[in-house]
């Protein structure tokens, strides 16, 4: 062995990581500079992060687009903070909906002087990257996250857009069995931190409501088959399936449940209220049950507008833009109220948030949860998702009317 | 009783689809004594090549049955599948037949990355959903439930079996790869081109391969990226199973573990007292390969022994 | 050692001054988040380390490595977090993972040592995703791990009653925790390098060369090859098992899907790609299979968006089709990886011919 070759070697590595890091200093400067550049103008950092890449990519770039039009919209407007015009900047990372990448994300932002996060998309994302933002004090408002965990961990400064989990299992729990009728009801979960948080919320709430659960099958998120699990539910004959996971797994589920005859109804969470849904299960698609945090877009007075101007610009919604959406606009008029950009002078704000937004009337309970989060169940009728029943929401705490 | 015959009839649908897989790896180990681990991608593009041309069929507005739509499909994928699996064998295999044994395995989990990227950057991170073009209707055998797809997958799975065995134990072509498989160099000096067998075993299981991965896409009514991964890993476990290397045994071994698997997700949560339940589904396929390498490791119907030198 | 000239020991002496100054210069140069990356990339190193002695020195390809590394992460997680109401001290769990995944891999060596190549690749695939599967389901019926939902909420490491997670002054600047962790990382990697170092070079490490090179040979030369190959695994998972506990306290947060068989082959190719067998080499493939997804952030992204205006190729595939790529082309011209060690280098020479 020749120690010197090998040093020589190692030092030409750290040469080289030194000189490819050195790429990405060139470019701060040019973000770091555009404040000036504004005049008196305010520029205020939004940082927005989701899987960009990835099987979630298409809900992590439907995410981004939300943000992106609420920033466009508020840029145009010319907002206000404090007497100055301010410029909103996206910073938009992907974190692959990896925890690991997600911390890392998470302290770049940190780095970069962010004044607000819009995200993560995930909950096994978000609460890890929680962490560092309440360490930098930063506030941090997830559209899409529904672990109630995230807001349990006693941060202040993290709110959510979205009712959780212990809502959405709550409300599906007793639409399953008051509305649906269902007396004897099977539960699946695909095993991954959403499926199965979702599954066990409603799996206490159909208990609270007087239904039984007579069967309760895992799956997972990559999984196609599903016959024998069903077979076996079959045996035990419920009239109603609920699936806590995700459309590729839900879709061809109601195909076999059709094959192998089992008579119950599918219900799910949003998860599977995709377009994407209708096209994997094709006919079975009919009849399915599923529901969706938020009051439909055509019922809020700024929805179809929201959708029609979303649509000509990004396509079809996904899933979450909306959320997205409106998550910008309470960070923003937050700012507004406390007339500063500093997130420990505006975060006070946040709390007494009271916005009409596109998916729901937006306000926080102590936890920074949405209040009176409404939610909406929709079924399959002639191939569409069609609105059934919303439950909670402006009927519970009526929308000051203009 | 009638939920029993059920899950053995998934079971038997399940086991026949990796019956059909496991043959792709036990051909190539029988031969060249590697696990071909892109064979789960070859089953994977079958499926997305077949989705495409059926999409380009009906868009282009032939009026023809579901069957045939999917059979004229399959003309094009089965081709596709012979020429990647030629050309893997030719790139990433041949170079390295005299390597380190762990080389031509890395490369071969090399080449299942890169083809799993590449499908994702054609197709799409998505789901992609198979035209519902083929009946769905399902027929009621012994008070279990069946569709006429799942009986065309369970035939034509055997007719192709029993086509491969013809092959193999009757043809001037199977009996060049017997010999191969028991020694190349002295099969050479009896005047078999070695490398034309082993390129045309690769191209017989690629073809398999892709009719499998059509099955899969149609009877689930989609396929996605990842899809040949799982599946490829089960139907090696199935391949080992039975006996890698031997052909008969890769088709018992298929039918097992697919019935395994049924039975075990259908089953365990009442033999364990709901310890276990079916979300240790997949740890089924990986607890028999494991048991049968380290008690059994010539497999149930395999005379060879695991270590090759 | 004492005999090496002045040049030699300079050049010692500048690695070292850059190994401590590194965080410092990454962090005042492109931002603290890299030194994040710098800690993930000692992490990495640690990992590859441990796995080289199964797979570089001893040559049994092992795909799933990544379960030692759960084990260690998940041993750290129950006991110092809220999730049982445990606070251990992460320097009683440190060696207690290292045994522990040391365990594991005896466990699991045992019963597969008779099994060669390809079948043992197979076998420790699936006992990684067995490993995986229970992480993930083991919240029932009794709470052992939280399942898909993760531990949250980790304990730090508290070094000298001064606890890492708060970072430190240090000139009146105050330096977040990653720069902390950053030297604690980089002592037990120098720890990691040392003791490969003395293995490599004793009778254990000729005796695994010897197994990788002819089983039945090192046998005939009285090697017990059961004995030695089971340290081998034992040594290579107890390595992994404190990389694992590093990583809990490091994250704060532990989940089944940070511990896919993605990451197994992902730790496979730093060291097949480095060099196998080879210390700087592993060292090498770790670092820039670690930084290349980082780099690919900076550089991929913003170019396309630029170009095109839009993403085209998605970095993610990018970044996993070049490695598949690199996987191929290394080992069809380069089969004893990017910096092989010379021995290495010589016997394949010696094959060819």
């Amino acid at each position: 062995m020749n120690p010197m070759k090998n040093i020589v070697l190692l030092a030409a590595l750290a040469g080289a990581l030194g000189l490819s890091a050195c790429g990405k200093k060139a470019e701060t400067p040019a973000t770091g500079a555009a404040p000036t550049a504004g005049g008196d103008t305010l520029v205020v950092k939004l940082g927005h992060a989701a899987p960009l890449t990835g099987p979630q990519a298409h809900l992590g770039k439907d995410n981004e687009s939300g943000v992106r039009l609420a920033v466009d919209d508020l840029n145009a407007k010319g907002f206000e903070i404090g007497g100055r015009k301010v410029r909103f900047e996206l910073l938009s990372e992907d974190d692959q909906a990896d925890p690991r990448v997600a911390t890392t994300v998470a302290k770049k932002f940190v780095d970069d002087g962010v004044n607000a996060i819009i995200g993560h998309l995930n909950s096994g994302t978000t609460i890890p990257a929680s962490r560092i933002y309440h360490d930098a004090g930063i506030v941090e408002v997830s559209p899409s996250a529904t672990n109630p965990k995230y807001t349990q961990q006693g941060y202040a400064n993290a709110f959510r857009v979205m009712a959780n989990d212990v809502q959405q299992g709550k409300v599906l729990g007793e639409f399953a069995v008051q509305d649906m009728g269902a007396k004897k009801i099977a539960i699946i979960d695909d095993r991954s931190a959403y499926g199965q948080g979702l599954a066990d919320e409603f799996e206490k709430a159909v208990m609270a409501s007087g239904g039984k659960v007579v069967v309760r099958e895992y799956t997972n998120d990559k999984a196609s088959d599903f016959t024998a699990i069903l077979t076996k539910i079959k045996g035990v004959g419920p009239d109603l399936l609920f699936y806590g996971g995700m459309d590729g797994q839900g879709a061809p589920m109601t195909r076999q449940m059709k094959t192998l005859g089992l008579k119950a109804q599918f219900l799910g969470g949003d998860g599977v209220h995709t377009a994407e849904f209708m096209k994997l299960a094709g006919p079975a698609a009919e009849g399915a049950t599923a529901s969706l945090p938020g009051v439909p877009l055509e019922v809020m007075p700024k929805g179809p507008q929201f959708k029609q101007r979303f649509e000509a610009k990004y396509g079809t919604i996904q899933l979450y833009a909306p959320y997205c959406y409106d998550a910008v606009m309470v960070v923003a008029e937050a700012m507004q109220r406390a007339g500063s950009i500093d997130p420990a002078k505006y975060l006070p704000e946040m709390a007494k948030t009271r916005h009409e937004g596109v998916t729901a009337s937006i306000g926080f309970d102590d936890k920074g949860d949405l209040s009176n989060g409404a939610i909406t169940v929709y079924r399959v009728e002639n191939g569409d998702w069609k609105v059934l029943k919303t439950i909670g929401g402006p009927a519970a705490a009526p929308a000051p009317t203009p | 009783m009638d939920i029993l015959v059920q899950q053995l009839i998934n079971g038997l649908i399940l086991g026949s689809i990796y019956a059909l897989i496991a043959l792709g790896y036990t051909m190539v180990y029988g031969i060249l004594g590697l696990i071909n681990f892109a064979h789960g991608e070859i089953v994977m593009i079958g499926a997305m090549v077949t989705i495409t041309c059926l999409n380009l069929l009906i868009g282009s507005g032939v009026e023809l049955p579901g069957l045939l739509l999917v059979g004229l499909s399959l003309l094009m994928a089965i081709p596709a599948c012979a020429l990647l699996g030629f050309t893997i064998e030719r790139v990433a295999y041949r170079p390295l037949r005299n390597a380190p044994r762990l080389a031509p395995l890395i490369t071969a989990i090399g080449v299942s990355i890169v083809l799993q990227n590449l499908a994702m950057m054609i197709w799409g991170r998505q789901y992609v959903a198979f035209p519902s073009i083929l009946p769905a209707e399902p027929h009621q055998v012994l008070g279990a439930s069946i569709t006429s797809l799942q009986i065309l997958i369970v035939v034509l799975a055997a007719a192709m079996m029993a086509g491969l065995m013809l092959l193999v134990h009757r043809t001037r072509l199977g009996r060049a790869m017997r010999a191969t498989s028991q020694s190349p160099q002295v099969a050479s000096l009896m005047g078999v081109n070695v490398n034309h067998v082993i390129s045309m075993t690769f191209i017989l299981g690629s073809c398999l391969g892709s009719v499998a991965g059509v099955m899969v896409s149609a009877n689930y009514g989609q396929a996605h990226a990842y899809m040949g991964f799982l599946l490829g890993l089960k139907a090696f476990s199935a391949a080992v199973l039975g006996g890698i290397g031997n052909l008969g045994g890769a088709v018992v071994g298929g039918l097992l573990l697919g019935i395994i698997e049924s039975l075990g997700a259908g089953y365990i949560g009442d033999f364990t007292g709901g310890f276990l339940g079916s979300q240790y589904q997949d740890v089924f396929a990986f607890m028999v390969l494991i048991l049968v390498l380290v008690f059994r490791p010539s497999g149930l119907m395999g005379e060879r022994v695991a270590e090759r030198p | 050692m004492s005999k090496s000239p002045l040049k030699v020991r300079l050049a010692y002496a500048g690695i070292a001054l850059l190994l401590l100054a590194a965080p410092f210069l990454m962090g005042a140069g492109f931002g603290n988040s890299w030194v994040r990356v710098l800690d993930f990339v000692l992490l990495y190193a640690m990992l590859a380390l441990g796995l080289n002695i199964v797979v570089g020195y001893a040559g049994l390809l092992d795909l799933g490595y990544i379960a030692f590394y759960a084990v260690g992460a998940y041993l750290f997680a129950i006991l110092a977090s809220p999730q049982f109401d445990w606070h251990v001290s992460a320097w009683i769990i440190l060696p207690m993972g290292g045994m522990l995944a040391c365990l594991a891999g005896a466990t699991l060596g045992a019963p597969t040592l008779r099994l060669r190549g390809d079948y043992l690749a197979i076998v420790t695939l699936g006992f990684g995703e067995i490993v995986r599967l229970f992480m993930n389901n083991l919240d029932r019926p009794v709470n052992i791990t939280n399942g898909p939902q993760g531990i949250n909420l980790i304990d730090g490491v508290t070094l000298f009653g001064h606890p890492l997670e708060r970072g430190f002054t240090l000139f009146g600047q105050r330096f977040p925790s990653d720069y902390a962790y950053y030297y604690l990382f980089l002592a037990l990697t120098l720890l990691v390098i040392f003791v490969c170092i003395r293995l490599e070079n004793s009778r254990i490490g000729r005796a695994w060369v010897a197994i990788r090179e002819d089983e039945i040979a090192a046998q005939a030369m009285g090697i017990n090859t059961r004995n030695v190959k089971l340290l081998a695994f034992a040594m290579g998972a107890s390595f992994g098992g404190i990389a694992g506990c590093l990583f809990a306290a490091f994250q704060g947060f532990v989940s089944p899907e940070s511990f896919t068989l993605m990451e197994s082959v992902m730790v496979v190719c730093m060291v097949v790609l480095g060099g196998m067998g080879h210390i700087p080499g592993v060292i090498l493939g770790a670092v820039l299979l670690t930084v290349a997804p980082e780099f690919l952030r900076e550089i991929v992204n913003p170019l396309q968006r630029a170009l095109f205006g839009r993403m085209i190729v998605d970095p993610e595939n990018l970044r996993m089709l070049l490695f598949g790529l690199a996987l191929i082309i290394v080992m069809l011209f380069r089969p004893a990886g990017l910096w092989p060690s010379r021995r290495r280098r010589e016997e394949l020479e010696e094959a060819h011919d």
